[in-house]
């Protein structure tokens, strides 16, 4: 089988590529969604040792107006299972795309399930770190560090969000037996979508939380 | 359809097989598993438990994420199979956002350096 045929599902219209259009537009779209990441991780990367005031991300901060003191901001324990539950809903969604593309329903309602359930944790996960760094102090236009920090990862867990509402569509498709084998490149599309949010956190995740 | 795919029909489809896609996922883990420890002894609460490692610790850290970048294109996003135009469309704008982080790193650290010689 060539490469041309693996790319090419079945019930796609001709096209001068031999592709499937729809197939080559995401691919076009996640290539364009690395140049904005790629654009917020610079800034995050310039701005985060700028701040004049606290909190900062690995060091504690004395207010020398108030003498309060400001924790460091940065907690690597809960970020970090937010991280591997989301590179194993990755591993899922494979699976549930290998179940739809072998017309396996359990296979993929099973899988797709437990994608959205990582995805949903990520989703709580990092609205419980934003709460929590709000009340240590940290906003949007407290400094540097923090309106770099809530815009990158803002943006990344908005994608994220965006990914669960697709991922739950194609559930409630698979449900209603709407998603055939040959109808298995709905959920090939937004499984990549997923995975390049799950590529776009491994770059965050060392950059933002580990790297000092 | 059975659930049950031969060899055969594997190897006609193109795509690797849960085994292989499970296989990764321990991978990926052991890597980000990784990625934590380096942390703990150079930072964390082991800091210094194998000596100072700040100086190799950013480009340790950088090597374990483009490999794991590298697994999910290649493997989950199926890169390695598909037709060579997808990874075409992908990693030329892959390459000018690198280039664009490191342009703006060396313009900002350039605009320092300046700035603290008085220029």
């Amino acid at each position: 089988m060539t490469d041309v045929a693996h790319a090419a599902p079945a019930g796609h219209l001709e096209t001068s590529t031999g592709l499937d259009s729809r197939k080559l537009a995401i691919w076009t779209f996640l290539g364009s969604e690395c140049m904005f990441f790629a654009s917020l991780i610079s800034t995050y990367v310039i701005y985060r040792h700028r701040s004049l005031v606290g909190p900062f991300p690995h060091t504690a901060w004395t207010d020398p107006a108030t003498g309060q003191v400001y924790e460091p901001i940065i907690e690597i324990p809960l970020v970090t299972v937010g991280t591997a539950l989301l590179l194993f809903s990755s591993l899922f969604i494979v699976l549930a795309l290998y179940g739809a593309q072998r017309g396996n329903r359990k296979m993929l309602l099973g899988w797709l399930g437990a994608t959205i359930c990582c995805g949903l944790f990520f989703v709580g996960m990092q609205v419980y770190e934003f709460t929590h760094f709000v009340h240590k102090g940290l906003t949007l236009q407290r400094n540097m560090f923090g309106a770099s920090f809530f815009t990158l990862t803002g943006f990344h867990g908005t994608h994220v969000s965006i990914g669960v509402i697709w991922l739950i569509t194609m559930f409630v498709l698979a449900l209603r037996k709407q998603l055939p084998p040959e109808n298995a490149i709905n959920l090939e599309m937004a499984a990549l979508y997923w995975h390049f949010v799950d590529v776009v956190w491994i770059i965050i995740f060392p950059v933002v939380y580990l790297m000092q | 359809m059975t659930a049950h795919v031969t060899a055969a029909e594997e190897h006609a489809h193109g795509h690797p097989t849960p085994g292989t896609y499970t296989k990764v996922g321990l991978v990926l883990f052991i890597l980000t598993a990784l990625e934590v420890a380096l942390y703990e002894v150079t930072f964390g609460e082991h800091a210094g438990a194998l000596g100072d490692l700040r100086q190799v610790f950013v480009p340790m850290l950088l090597t374990l994420s483009a490999a794991k970048f590298a697994l999910v294109a290649m493997f989950y996003m199926h890169l390695k199979q598909d037709n060579r135009l997808f990874t075409g469309v992908f990693v030329f704008p892959l390459i000018i956002a690198a280039v664009v982080i490191l342009a703006l790193a060396a313009l900002m650290a350039y605009h320092m350096a300046f700035s603290k010689s008085g220029g």
